[in-house]
């Protein structure tokens, strides 16, 4: 057994309203710059939909993340080592920059610039890449925002898998949810197996994944690795970036940018502690539907002497020890099982986990054929169907999602009864299998979800960190090597670099 | 006059462009690591790389080691080995033709696409166009001398460049008389070479030399770094 410690992340998706702040705070603190305008660390898509990149989902397509070979291993989808290397001259696995979205911007200066004409003043768009004028804009970060599109451009999502969806294109069967993305940072992640220069890696204090932007060789295998195309490519720099999962801010004890800015406080962080010598044991797992219980079972019971201990000789640091035990991402995932990890097929063991929304009870079931448990409906009526979920969650095993929600439906419950009946219906608890103490930490948590408990994350070490005296003077956070900035202002010939040459409107005409 | 640009061009010009290849690449690699990679615009525009770069490399490649290994391999190992010059003047033609034509055509491609795709032209800096030019001319004064050795089968002219590049290595004084008589088109094809050896690492081309064959023995797939493991030992 080797116990390492990971900050992992849950994500309420009952309460989230998909206002994009976490997707605008990251951008505006880390990819507001040129060659990764079309980037977003973090975006919110509405489901169902095809996403961001298009049909990102569809690893037949892109040949994202991990593959069991007959022989029980697993190796990366794209192929193993010689196959990655024989697609480094073109990838066919990779996407283009359409599949994302041409970055654009408008040309605002024509509003005030434009002489004395019949038709009103337009500020039209322009490519950020070329300059060029932009017809039409296609696609985006979140192009299917609230059932944008049409039904059947948005029906080819990958998890209507096993789902009659033709029922939920009619108006009254709709459904629709958000769903907030950012690297996962995986115990087994593919990214990192796919770097030919092994330039990516993940840290052991804190289980980020980062990417070496001084041993980056632009391969570009990364991005197709990566199944849910959280990395991007850098056209101007030719390096891929991607979440850093603020690790400045959580080595000093702070929550990531996304979560601190989530107005529905819908995010959670903690440590987890897991058993590192099992992960690929609980990677190779022989059914996809087995891969969310072979993660639990490599997650270790912080409360547990035996772990403890052995946590301590690993060198986990005490502080650390002690958020685990006080982890909500623990108590989300483990004691109330209501967290899921997303796509476990992909056998990533991704640590970014989502509680599954509840959703309205759906026409039919409300028109008197609902099914009632304990006062209770049943979770088959509601109106997101379950095996979407599951396909989401759990890689198609309806069972533990079912669980979830019964949980969720039982919290409501035993809260309405509480507080306006004046009753604890310990019976409602009972019958999804917690307690009524067990179901008010829930409300505390999720419900109320104070910030000291959806945060509990430990500082870095001041002894691990590195000696900072010898950085007095110099240029801080920056891309680039320190003071030099790398190749961005000037070729190697001294010259500047090709500027685009934005024309207005006016001096076309 | 004209032996004097002769030596200069060919006995001195070689090792001025093997030195600014070899510091210039150690420098870059200690001072610029940011500005070390392989510049692909794949992401950009898929269209036309995706054949124009697999030909374009592979071609280069393969003429790149058979240049390697033709002129530095010492005559005498030929000789031994039974290998006349002529057969080693056939393979070189035939063998190198090939390559070369899929190598060019590979580099128009990928030329056109610099030059005519407004994504990628306006993500390209000046060495990025200037240096894919010149690898064109280059391969291309290559084919030229396909004719020129099929004049002279018996491969004596090809013994010409490699006691050259092996007068060169080994630090022989005179080496540039050996190739005094040659045809211009090979020299100017050599004048190239060691231009771009020149300009190697002033270009995007420094990604030959991270070349990621280390990949294919890297023990298991993941990757772990610790600053535990500095700072307690």
């Amino acid at each position: 057994m080797k116990i390492r410690a990971q900050i992992g992340k849950v994500l309420n998706l009952d309460k989230c309203i998909g206002c994009h702040t976490c997707s605008v705070t990251c951008k505006n603190v880390w990819t507001s710059r040129e060659g990764m305008e079309y980037a977003w660390f973090n975006n919110v898509e509405t489901k169902p939909g095809i996403g961001y990149p298009k049909d990102w989902e569809n690893q037949k397509r892109w040949n994202g993340g991990w593959v069991r070979t007959a022989g029980g291993s697993i190796r990366p989808k794209m192929g193993g080592k010689w196959r990655m290397l024989a697609k480094i001259f073109a990838n066919p696995d990779l996407p283009e920059i359409d599949d994302y979205y041409e970055p654009f911007t408008f040309d605002y200066a024509h509003l005030q610039k434009a002489g004395e004409s019949k038709a009103f003043p337009t500020a039209r768009p322009r490519s950020l890449i070329s300059g060029q004028r932009m017809e039409k804009i296609e696609w985006g970060p979140n192009w299917e925002e609230i059932l944008g599109g049409e039904f059947a451009k948005r029906s080819e999502d990958y998890n209507f898998e096993g789902v009659q969806k033709e029922i939920y294109g009619q108006f009254e069967n709709t459904f629709m949810m958000y769903l907030p993305r950012l690297c996962e940072h995986c115990l087994n992640p593919t990214c990192v197996a796919a770097c030919p220069s092994g330039a990516i890696y993940k840290r052991e204090e804190d289980g980020i994944v980062l990417i070496d932007q001084e041993a980056c060789r632009g391969w570009r295998m990364c991005v197709s690795g990566c199944p849910y195309k959280k990395i991007y490519y850098n056209w101007k720099t030719g390096k891929s970036e991607k979440c850093i999962f603020c690790y400045p801010r959580i080595e000093a004890g702070q929550p990531t940018v996304c979560s601190e800015t989530c107005v529905g406080r819908i995010r959670y962080l903690g440590v987890m502690l897991y058993d590192a010598d099992r992960i690929e044991e609980a990677a190779s797992a022989e059914n996809v539907e087995d891969l969310y219980q072979a993660q639990l079972d490599i997650f270790l019971d912080p409360h547990d002497p035996a772990v403890i201990e052995q946590a301590r000789k690993d060198g986990v640091p005490e502080a650390w020890l002690e958020a685990a035990r006080r982890s909500p991402v623990w108590k989300m995932a483990m004691e109330w099982k209501v967290a899921f990890p997303l796509h476990p097929e992909y056998r990533t063991l991704p640590m970014v986990w989502y509680v599954p929304p509840l959703s309205p009870i759906n026409a039919a079931a409300s028109a008197g054929q609902i099914s009632v448990n304990n006062n209770m409906p049943d979770v088959r009526s509601l109106r997101i169907p379950l095996k979407y979920l599951a396909n989401l969650l759990t890689a198609g095993d309806e069972e533990p999602v079912a669980l979830c929600l019964e949980r969720m439906l039982a919290m409501r419950g035993y809260m309405r009864s509480k507080s306006i009946e004046g009753v604890h219906n310990e019976g409602i608890a009972e019958a999804v299998g917690l307690t009524g103490a067990q179901i008010e930490e829930m409300y505390k948590v999720m419900a109320l979800a104070d910030y000291e408990d959806r945060f509990v994350i430990p500082t870095g070490h001041r002894e691990d960190a590195e000696d900072m005296f010898e950085e007095r003077g110099s240029c801080g956070f920056s891309f680039g090597n320190g003071c030099s900035g790398g190749s961005n202002e000037t070729n190697l010939f001294g010259a500047p670099p090709a500027r685009k040459k934005l024309q207005t409107p006016s001096e076309v005409f | 006059m004209a032996d004097f640009l002769h030596n200069l061009l060919f006995g001195i010009y070689p090792y001025i462009a093997l030195a600014v290849l070899a510091l210039g690449s150690i420098i870059r690699f200690d001072r610029e690591p940011y500005s070390w990679r392989s510049g692909s615009s794949q992401l950009l525009r898929r269209k036309q790389l995706m054949v124009g770069s697999v030909l374009f490399h592979v071609g280069v490649l393969f003429i790149f080691v058979g240049h390697l290994v033709g002129l530095l391999t010492p005559i005498a190992l030929f000789d031994a080995l039974g290998i006349s010059h002529g057969a080693k003047q056939l393979l070189a033609i035939v063998a190198g033709g090939i390559a070369g034509v899929a190598a060019i055509i590979g580099a128009s491609l990928l030329i056109h696409r610099r030059f005519f795709d407004p994504r990628v032209r306006a993500a390209s800096n000046f060495s990025d166009n200037a240096i894919i030019l010149i690898l064109w001319v280059q391969l291309a004064l290559g084919l030229a001398t396909i004719p020129l050795s099929a004049g002279h089968l018996d491969g004596h002219e090809m013994v010409k460049f490699m006691t050259w590049a092996q007068s060169i290595f080994t630090f022989r004084s005179g080496a540039a008389s050996h190739i005094a008589d040659v045809h211009i088109i090979f020299k100017l094809h050599l004048f190239l070479g060691l231009t771009i050896f020149l300009l190697f690492p002033f270009t995007r081309l420094v990604h030959m030399l991270s070349a990621p064959v280390r990949y294919l023995w890297r023990s298991g797939y993941q990757i772990v770094r610790s600053r535990r493991s500095l700072s307690h030992g």
